[in-house]
């Protein structure tokens, strides 16, 4: 029993399908949870007020787009290295919900800054190199779309994925890179006590399970939509043959 | 590879090759602007950093597609992949050939421009440093890009969006580089940047390019 037994599409379908509900489930639960909680269950942040409540869609946000990002660069790892094609459809699963996610960190952030910093839009570090980040994605998917050939599409955008892990990377650690700039540091570490009090960190951990779980399913998802629209064409082409 | 180097520099340079394109680009951005924001000499002196890295980097976009289109076209490129030198090393010679007549020229006639927008008289040098040590990653940047699109049928937008992303670290520090310079400050952290992103670049990306010239060469 190997990791490697889920490259074939066929066991792929069967696990994810029994897994899907369970982890669509897991993630309504957590999100609704996580959501409410933090929303109506927690105390205004007496320099923030009520503001400080957009973090529980922020920063879960933020954190998956530069995680979808890292799991794309390992999948088209796997994709370069051991050819399998549940690997290659998963990342470009993964992009759209990346993307998303990137958009949902940046619009949150400006709709927070405006109260807090004065500004919708700064060009701080950790802001221009997130919106570096949208960009990939955008590249990545227009890439996919461009190219016709499938195999040679997976190739391309892999290679591009492992060039663009840079700039994934550099807005991890963008803040801990540049002291200067609006956005603070790291509210959260496990091993510091610096990160924010109790009452916002729980909410915040189950939001980011949230999260998590969220990405997952979509991810699922859209690689079984992938499989299934492979598994059509092939249909459709061994048709027009016969 | 000196061979190559010589071949593609003749072909840019002759008739129909696009030689001065790029540069009569950067020429025109350089006199559009102040026609746009207006004649007034100090906000010409404040922006002039940032034009002429804008202005250099979109002519260094502007002749991209290039690098391998024409020889992907008339099939010297597969020629090219299959006779004994490594493709990293055809991807390095003929960037270093997009440099050598697109990127060198711009760094040549920047102070010119320079002078038409007003900048500060201490910037100079480092226009001159930091664009000659920013336009080669341009040009390496831009040969991935043009070998990821080389395929493609229309590939220039596509391109376009791939390319500028990947543009604009350079872009930062090397406009960083003149802006601190042309006001007197010291220049030695975002031009060791700007080199680390050169030097980073030049070693990594020939790579990146030869293995999707493979998959597209398929």
């Amino acid at each position: 029993m190997s990791i490697w037994e889920y490259a074939n599409p066929k066991r792929f379908m069967q696990t994810s399908g029994v897994l899907l509900p369970w982890v669509t489930g897991l993630a309504l639960l957590c999100l609704v949870v996580g959501l409410i909680w933090g929303f109506f269950f927690t105390p205004d942040a007496d320099k923030f007020g009520s503001t400080v409540k957009i973090i529980y869609l922020h920063v879960p946000a933020a954190m998956m787009a530069i995680s979808a990002w890292m799991m794309m660069l390992v999948t088209s790892l796997i994709w370069l290295i051991r050819r399998h094609h549940v690997s290659a459809l998963s990342a470009k699963a993964a992009a759209p919900v990346g993307l998303t996610f990137t958009v949902i960190g940046l619009v949150t952030g400006a709709i927070w800054g405006e109260p807090m910093w004065g500004t919708w839009w700064a060009w701080d570090p950790r802001l221009t190199s997130f919106l570096i980040l949208a960009l990939f994605y955008l590249g990545y998917l227009a890439l996919w779309e461009a190219v016709e050939d499938k195999d040679t599409a997976a190739d391309l955008t892999s290679v591009l994925c492992i060039v663009g892990s840079v700039f994934a990377f550099l807005s991890r650690y963008a803040v801990l890179f540049w002291n200067q700039g609006l956005h603070q540091g790291a509210s959260l570490s496990m091993d510091k006590t610096e990160h924010v009090s109790d009452v916002y960190w729980l909410p915040l951990v189950v939001c980011i399970a949230g999260f998590v779980l969220l990405f997952v399913t979509l991810v699922l998802l859209r690689t079984r939509t992938e499989i299934r629209a492979r598994r059509l064409s092939a249909l459709l082409a061994r048709e027009r043959l016969a | 590879m000196k061979a190559l180097l010589i071949r593609d520099m003749r072909l840019a340079m002759r008739a129909g090759g696009g030689f001065g394109l790029g540069l009569a680009f950067f020429l025109l951005v350089a006199v559009i602007v102040p026609l746009g924001v207006g004649p007034e000499q100090a906000v010409l002196g404040r922006i002039a950093p940032g034009i002429l890295w804008v202005g250099a980097l979109l002519s260094c976009l502007l002749s991209l597609d290039r690098i391998f289109a024409l020889d992907f076209e008339d099939g010297s490129l597969d020629l090219l992949a299959t006779s004994p030198m490594p493709l990293e090393g055809v991807v390095a010679v003929k960037s270093a050939a997009h440099w050598l007549v697109t990127g060198l020229p711009l760094v040549v006639v920047s102070p010119i421009l320079g002078l038409l927008l007003n900048l500060a008289p201490e910037g100079y040098v480092w226009l001159l440093a930091s664009l000659g040590l920013g336009t080669p990653a341009l040009s390496v940047i831009g040969s991935f890009g043009a070998a990821l699109t080389v395929g493609l049928k229309r590939g220039g937008l596509l391109m376009s969006l791939l390319v500028l992303p990947l543009y604009m670290p350079t872009l930062i520090f090397g406009a960083e580089v003149v802006k601190r310079g042309a006001q007197g400050l010291a220049v030695a952290t975002p031009l060791a940047l700007l080199a680390a992103i050169t030097a980073g670049s030049l070693a990594l990306l020939p790579f990146a390019a030869a293995a999707a010239i493979r998959v597209n060469l398929r």
